[in-house]
């Protein structure tokens, strides 16, 4: 856990037209690790989420994906580079099959053979998707959609996945195999996580590093499991 | 980097997912081109056991065939709105009589000008196609329309402009060459014209089937569904949007050019604003997004007009009254249609006999659930 930082945000600013939400944002994220970015509402986190997937252009700053400044790089582009995101609400094409929408994380990839060792190994992880294959996106419950959305984005084989509350409106047992899970990808696989979540308990129970913004800004970046001692700091900005 | 290309270890290959998909996509081929084999031995046997006028009305069929089965896979599968696909054909229809006109100018015959001058009409609007699509894939909803919309007003207007060129409203002719002589001396011109219509439909339906089935077919539905979550995955939405209104132009150009070689001719008044309208509507009442809706939308579009024809025919109405009646009770009779199907059966002709069929089969003491 030693290795380099695969993630760098220096000065990130962005907002919608001309209302600045983010301000000056810095971030580093080690190869490897999760971090968890919690906060109140209307912190800034998901748009965080967003300007770093290029979903949002940044007004000022950098962004640095391995040591590669991603500045102006549309999504579709930077899904190539190993940035892959899972938006709030999912973003799972719901008039497609389950087999369709896993296909579509991997149409970009060159390495056919190796797209479809990964789409097997994501049914291997999700064993209610692969049984559920010919069901439209539609057709599925919440927790099958998380999965479908997480699984279209590992077919990709990404270096940094950027997970916006996976929690919501899940039962706390899918949220727990949810986080299970990541803890699982990173230490198997190096998988790099930047999780978003209301949900600061569990998140920060997964969590290597926590990151506590308020009003657009990193107000805090530490080690998650001192966040989760520091009774102070809970009572002060994440209130539990 | 490198540890996360290893990845799990696949500890068990599972139901390899790879390969199935790919012997499926193998039989997906096989099966279309069987389906387009019968469908090309039927209509043999169908130009023989039909009247000429018949022949004559199927080989329209397949010609706007064409073009409303590239407006469903527009329109129903990648969720643009065309406005002016009519203006699309008219610029295949245009470009063949062109080509056509130019090798009889030059005395060349042969069997292979035709196909060539269709394909011409296919690249010209192809071509036309792109531009459109380029600015349609800036645009959503009702900019969209309107700019298809301008679409189908400018091009009949170019024709009358340039009269130099496309000979004003008077439009050109399209010479085209008899069947060829080993057919037999006294081959019906009209069956020979069913022939070279269902060939050409039939094997733009071929690619077409494929297209909508593989992994483009698939990068469509995502971005008529939801362009952030396609982006999301990777795919360039406006470099999809662009490539389905190609397709889908391609298509038209092929169908119009096929038109105006049944018809021999080419007029700005054969492709003008209702023409596009009805290309809509036929496909909307089809059933949108299907190819077999497709189909219905094109008999639709040839029964409709003949049947007001013998209906004005059957009333004792005076000749002035009848004649407009058998101009606009076409277009009002396809607005009810569509008003009609959209609230018994919104899925369109093709839902209904969906829903019929599963129906049926419910009904049969094997259950499925």
């Amino acid at each position: 856990m030693t290795g380099t930082d695969l993630l760098v945000v220096r000065g990130l600013a962005a907002g919608y037209g001309a209302a600045p939400v983010l301000r000056a944002i810095d971030l580093t994220v080690p190869a490897g690790t999760i971090a968890a970015v919690v906060g109140a509402n209307g912190a800034g986190k998901t748009t965080l989420l967003r300007a770093l997937s290029g979903m949002i252009r940044p007004t000022a700053g950098q962004v640095l994906l391995g040591g590669e400044d991603l500045r102006g790089t549309p999504v579709e582009q930077l899904v190539r580079r190993g940035m892959a995101h899972v938006p709030e609400g999912r973003g799972v094409i719901s008039e497609l099959t389950v087999d369709e929408n896993l296909r579509l994380g991997g149409l970009w990839r060159r390495d056919r053979a190796d797209a479809g060792r990964a789409l097997d190994e994501v049914y291997q992880l999700f064993e209610p998707l692969a049984r559920r294959r010919r069901h439209l996106g539609h057709q599925l419950s919440g927790g099958e959609r998380q999965m479908l959305a997480l699984g279209r984005a590992l077919v990709g084989r990404p270096r940094l996945l950027l997970l916006d509350e996976p929690s919501l409106g899940l039962a706390p047992r899918v949220v727990a195999r949810t986080m299970a899970l990541l803890r699982q990808l990173r230490d198997r696989t190096g998988l790099t996580v930047l999780l978003v979540e209301q949900n600061v308990r569990s998140a920060l129970a997964v969590a290597d590093q926590g990151v506590v913004m308020s009003l657009g800004r990193v107000v805090i970046a530490a080690p998650a499991a001192q966040l989760r001692d520091d009774v102070d700091l809970r009572h002060a900005y994440l209130g539990f | 980097m490198s540890a996360t290309r290893a990845a799990v270890p696949p500890k068990q290959q599972l139901v390899g997912a790879g390969r199935p998909a790919d012997r499926r996509r193998g039989s997906t081929l096989l099966r279309h081109l069987a389906v387009v084999l019968a469908a090309g031995l039927l209509l043999v046997a169908v130009s023989y056991s039909v009247e000429p006028f018949r022949n004559f009305q199927l080989a329209t069929v397949a010609a706007y065939f064409c073009a409303t089965a590239g407006l469903t896979v527009l329109t129903g599968l990648n969720g643009q709105l065309s406005l002016g696909h009519g203006a699309l054909m008219a610029t295949g229809a245009y470009t063949v009589a062109l080509c056509q006109t130019a090798f009889a100018d030059r005395g060349m015959t042969g069997g292979w000008l035709l196909p060539l001058s269709l394909a011409a009409a296919v690249v010209s609007t192809v071509a036309v196609g792109a531009v459109v699509g380029v600015a349609a894939a800036r645009l959503r909803g009702p900019y969209l329309a309107g700019v298809t919309l301008a679409v189908a007003v400018v091009v009949p207007a170019l024709a009358v402009t340039f009269d130099g060129v496309f000979n004003g409203e008077q439009g050109l002719s399209v010479p085209v060459e008899p069947p060829p002589l080993s057919l037999g001396a006294y081959f019906p011109y009209e069956r020979w014209q069913l022939w070279v219509t269902g060939a050409a439909t039939l094997l733009a339906l071929l690619l077409l089937a494929n297209l909508i089935r593989s992994r483009y077919g698939r990068t469509f539905r995502a971005v008529r569904d939801d362009e952030v979550a396609a982006r999301l995955a990777g795919i360039h939405v406006a470099r999809t949007q662009v490539l389905a209104f190609v397709v889908s132009a391609a298509t038209a150009g092929l169908g119009g050019a096929l038109l105006a070689v049944l018809a021999q001719s080419v007029s700005p008044g054969a492709f003008s604003l209702t023409l596009s309208l009805f290309l809509l509507m036929a496909v909307v009442i089809g059933g949108l997004g299907r190819l077999s809706g497709a189909l219905w939308g094109a008999v639709l579009l040839v029964a409709l007009p003949d049947l007001t024809h013998s209906l004005t025919e059957l009333l004792t109405l005076s000749p002035a009254v009848a004649q407009r009646l058998e101009g606009n009770l076409p277009l009002a009779i396809f607005g009810l249609t569509l008003i009609v199907v959209m609230i018994a059966a919104p899925g369109g002709v093709q839902g209904l006999l969906s829903r019929l069929g599963r129906a049926l089969l419910a009904r049969r003491p094997t259950r499925h659930s």
